[in-house]
């Protein structure tokens, strides 16, 4: 505790990142669900193949793509959706916490964070790697 | 077996392994990977993915009750995630170039190794007694609600902890686990947290730390909707029940069985990467 007059306690903080976790996680989990119904209803009754690798379709693995595949209402891009936004939550909650930090003059703290929000959004964004 | 079928049976077996993880505090990810590839065949590289998926799942799910509690310590979180998420890309990029088999008894070895861990008794480390320079530096040094009001508490040899990190981000990204217990380890031993403190400063690192490694595995395409789905549902329904259940106090009889179940598991992971079946 180091200014003594900051409306941004380490409490109120801990309060909204909880909140923030949680609405993600629920949010996520119901657009997976969505899409999981709708594929279930239009390929049910196929057989599953997990057996053999192949990767995903591009429209499946890229932010852009998954997002095209959405505007199409595809089953399987509404899931990967969901799971996006899954994936968002944790950086969503790094993003609040530079915020917070920077209302606290923190200025340690939102260095180290934005190295870890750059880290996050490196590998998110920059395609396949290595 | 169709695919409707196949899913529901996804469903229900993540559902027991999430509810199951909870109760034992062993996690429910870090089973899903061996039953999808020993009991329903399904390629390891899309079973890492889909586990890493319910992981982030259960993690923030949990964090989120934590956090709000003031338990977990945020900065030592922020911290230590510089390490956990360079670790974890850089473990997602060595999966791409690790051949299946290699996988399978990694996997087996840290399986193993978790369990053994896990069924020890939860020991106090002593107390820190004073704080190392680089963490007050940090202002590390916290308390956390104890029966008796708010403890304070120091914490030590954070470098030790940053380079132990650095080694869990690594096997996360690289087996799709939240490997929560090598994170407890490092906390517990190395920086000297409170035992309650760095299991929940754990759970609240496990969310980002797998989010940088599922960035890259989205990008290689072994995360397969039709797969995680069931699996990420089932997960998260059966550990928010599980943490229901549990209240502070962990079946002793349960987190035996549960624990042997899951050495059996690794066992055979070991052995059907050796034998090349996987």
């Amino acid at each position: 505790m180091s200014s003594s007059n900051r409306s941004w306690t380490d409490e109120r903080v801990e309060h909204i990142i909880g909140s923030l976790l949680r609405d993600g996680v629920m949010l996520a989990a119901g657009v997976v669900l969505v899409g999981g119904i709708v594929y279930l209803i239009r390929y049910g009754g196929g057989r599953p193949d997990y057996q053999v690798f192949r990767g995903e379709p591009s429209e499946l693995h890229s932010v852009s793509g998954i997002l095209r595949g959405i505007l199409s209402l595809h089953s399987r891009s509404i899931i990967q959706f969901g799971l996006l936004l899954l994936i968002a939550t944790p950086i969503a909650r790094v993003v609040f916490s530079v915020f917070a930090f920077a209302l606290q003059r923190d200025r340690t703290y939102v260095i180290i964070t934005l190295i870890v929000l750059a880290v996050l959004l490196y590998s998110l964004l920059s395609g396949p790697v290595g | 077996m169709n695919v409707l079928e196949f899913t529901l049976l996804i469903f229900a077996v993540s559902g027991l392994a999430g509810f199951l993880g909870a109760l034992t505090g062993l996690g429910g990810g870090v089973i899903i990977t061996p039953v999808l590839t020993l009991l329903f065949g399904v390629d390891i590289r899309y079973a890492i993915g889909a586990s890493l998926v319910s992981v982030i799942a259960t993690s923030s799910g949990a964090a989120a009750a934590f956090v709000r509690e003031g338990f977990s310590n945020i900065r030592v979180g922020m911290f230590l995630e510089i390490a956990t998420t360079l670790g974890a890309i850089l473990g997602a990029i060595l999966a791409a170039k690790t051949p299946t088999s290699a996988l399978a008894v990694i996997f087996g070895v840290v399986l193993l190794y978790s369990a053994y861990l896990s069924s020890r008794p939860e020991m106090e480390q002593r107390a820190a007694t004073r704080a190392d320079p680089l963490a007050v530096r940090l202002r590390m040094d916290a308390s956390y609600p104890g029966p008796q009001g708010p403890q304070a508490y120091h914490v030590s040899r954070v470098k030790t902890g940053l380079g132990l990190m650095f080694g869990a981000g690594t096997l996360s990204g690289l087996l799709g686990i939240g490997s929560g217990a090598l994170k407890v380890v490092a906390m517990d031993h190395a920086m000297r947290l409170p035992f309650k403190v760095s299991t929940t400063t754990s759970n609240f690192m496990i969310g980002v730390t797998a989010a940088a490694s599922a960035g890259v595995y989205l990008n290689r395409g072994y995360i397969d909707p039709a797969l995680a789905m069931p699996v990420m549902l089932g997960v998260l329904l059966g550990s928010i029940l599980g943490a229901r259940q549990l209240f502070g106090a962990k079946p002793r009889l349960l987190r035996i069985v549960f624990g042997l179940v899951v050495a059996l598991m690794a066992i055979e992971m070991i052995y059907g990467g050796l034998s090349r079946r996987i």
